[in-house]
């Protein structure tokens, strides 16, 4: 699979939706996308875009669900719906909400209020324990968001109820709505803290397929619970996007989606 | 007299056993809210979730999206806690979730009132799709806890820590959505939920050696509100007072003040916590103290109606 080539074109589709849309969030969808790439065209989850409902289908949950635009594109690529309900992303009497919504197929969980990602992922793991499925729930949430209380207590029950058929992704971009993480509030020691709650840590480059795929594999092949931290950068692939504040919640206009899309031909 | 909660603690355990997919999360409070009843009989369908309510909830809703019937049970209060997650991970989604609000009201007594929740049918009354519930004992607790199992979507219960009478027997048939005329009469309605339905019952035969003729309705499902069965009692009395255990603003007298609004015709009387936080004290003496005894209700029916 030519995970560069896919997510290059998965990447155009997120600016594309985001300028049509006059709002959303490219920099966090832009920092996830090469991972979800792999999670859904690299044989990581088992799902059927046919069968969104399967009871046995391994679960992906956005946590961080403002990153919709991303989640949207692989999902339409994948087969989830129309191609062309992309248009219509934040748009009334459409399918595609601002925030990750059950409306989707193939969306888990209604998201947009961050930290809520992996005691909803726990509730499914949990479920799958007491019906002896053998299904994986990945939940990817924000560096950000780690400074939800809530997470903790959901990292803590995930340990305590030795769930250890869940993966947390955190997709460490180092940005938030206001500001950079590090001069809003502390979330580090980060890897040590998901450690120290008892999960088993990897930690990968979220842009390098050569250290996403290994470590996607071994957590579905193995037992976890696993925590894959994996350091990212927000707006990666457009030059003007990466690593700004500005744009974790603001779309290209125009110019800045003609500027962007040269950037990625 | 028994405690609602008791009879939660029966229904819960009665749905564990009819349907495998009946499971209970407790957030370190289930001597109190009696889901251990689960714990002792389904241990792995008896989800500790330790002092988590925000995890709580949210892991509810993902239980339910896996097709079990999530029970989460704590005080009232807590429940209030995870408001937030409730609106957007369970309601949003309809998730099939029970959330059980026990030590609701005045009534929890002693502990004071950070742990009174008087605010609580209020709040959860204004979410899309939830059913909102308040039985009147521990016989109705236990067989509206068997409806909701069978109800599909979310829906929010409140229970009593202390002791009330018991006014139903095994033949009763409790319905979502179905107020239950307790008591009929011709001058004037009370419309009560919970604790207070017993304490109507006792003003209306006290003032009916007065021939003052009440009627009394056990108003057991806050939300959908019964507005049938009020509108045609309150055509018949033209007085209606509303009589909870729960702030004036926004639960039973809320609801029945929205609807008298819209339907004129009966003077309106709300009876309940007056917009003032509790203390600590027994349930009678604060019942006294807040004007929610048998006395006080007698009094305000006099002066108002």
């Amino acid at each position: 699979m030519d995970f560069a080539s896919l997510a290059k074109e998965l990447r155009k589709d997120i600016l594309v939706m985001l300028n049509k849309a006059g709002a959303g969030h490219p920099g966090g969808s832009l920092s996830e996308i090469d991972m979800l790439s792999v999670l859904y065209f690299g044989g990581i989850l088992n799902v059927n875009p046919k069968k969104p409902s399967d009871p046995d289908r391994d679960r992906f949950i956005l946590s961080k669900g403002h990153a919709s635009p991303g989640m949207y594109a692989v999902l339409a690529r994948k087969g989830y719906f129309p191609s062309k309900e992309l248009d219509g992303f934040r748009k009334i009497n459409r399918l595609l909400q601002g925030h990750t919504d059950t409306k989707v197929p193939g969306v888990e969980m209604s998201a947009g209020s961050l930290g809520m990602g992996l005691s909803f992922g726990n509730g499914v793991a949990y479920a799958g324990k007491l019906d002896k499925k053998s299904y994986k729930v990945w939940v990817m949430v924000g560096d950000g968001e780690c400074q939800e209380g809530m997470v903790w207590e959901a990292a803590e029950n995930t340990t305590f109820h030795k769930l250890d058929n869940i993966v947390v992704i955190v997709d460490k971009n180092g940005i938030q709505n206001d500001d950079y993480v590090a001069v809003t509030s502390n979330i580090e020691p980060l890897t040590e803290r998901w450690r120290s709650f008892g999960f088993k840590i990897m930690e990968i480059d979220g842009h390098d397929f050569n250290e996403i795929v290994p470590a996607f594999e071994k957590a579905k092949k193995e037992k976890g619970p696993w925590c894959i931290i994996a350091k990212t950068v927000k707006g990666k692939g457009v030059s003007f996007m990466e690593n700004n504040p500005k744009w974790h919640g603001a779309a290209p206009n125009d110019e800045e989606l003609k500027k962007a899309l040269e950037e990625l031909r | 007299m028994e405690a609602s909660r008791e009879g939660y603690g029966r229904g819960l355990l009665k749905a564990a056993e009819k349907d495998p997919n009946v499971v209970a999360l407790e957030a370190d409070l289930g001597k109190s809210t009696k889901s251990r009843t689960v714990k002792e009989a389904f241990p792995e369908r008896w989800v500790s979730c330790g002092i988590t309510e925000q995890n709580m909830m949210v892991m509810a809703a993902g239980l339910a999206s896996s097709g079990k019937v999530a029970f989460a049970s704590t005080f009232a209060i807590f429940t209030e806690r995870a408001f937030e997650q409730i609106r957007n991970c369970v309601c949003r989604m309809k998730m099939n979730v029970k959330i059980i609000g026990s030590h609701a009201g005045l009534m929890t007594g002693t502990d004071g009132s950070s742990a009174q929740a008087i605010e609580d049918m209020a709040i959860y009354r204004t979410l899309p799709g939830m059913v909102v519930l308040c039985p009147a004992d521990s016989v109705e607790a236990e067989k509206a806890t068997l409806a909701l199992a069978k109800h599909k979507g979310p829906a929010y219960m409140r229970l009593t820590r202390d002791k009330t009478p018991i006014l139903f027997d095994d033949k009763y048939i409790f319905e979502i959505g179905k107020g239950k005329i307790m008591r009929e009469g011709k001058d004037a309605t009370i419309v009560a939920c919970g604790p207070l339905v017993s304490i109507a019952l006792e003003a209306a035969g006290f003032l009916a050696k007065e021939n003052i003729s009440l009627e009394v309705i056990n108003m057991s499902t806050i939300k959908p509100l019964d507005s049938a069965l009020i509108l045609k009692s309150a055509k018949k009395t033209k007085r209606v007072i509303t009589a909870e255990d729960h702030s004036i603003i926004g639960g039973l007298g809320g609801a029945v003040a929205e609807l008298l609004a819209e339907n004129p015709g009966a003077k309106l009387v709300r009876h309940g916590v007056q917009d003032t936080f509790g203390e600590s004290g027994q349930p009678e003496e604060l019942y006294d103290k807040y004007g929610l005894s048998v006395k006080h209700l007698i009094q305000r029916i006099k002066k108002d109606l």
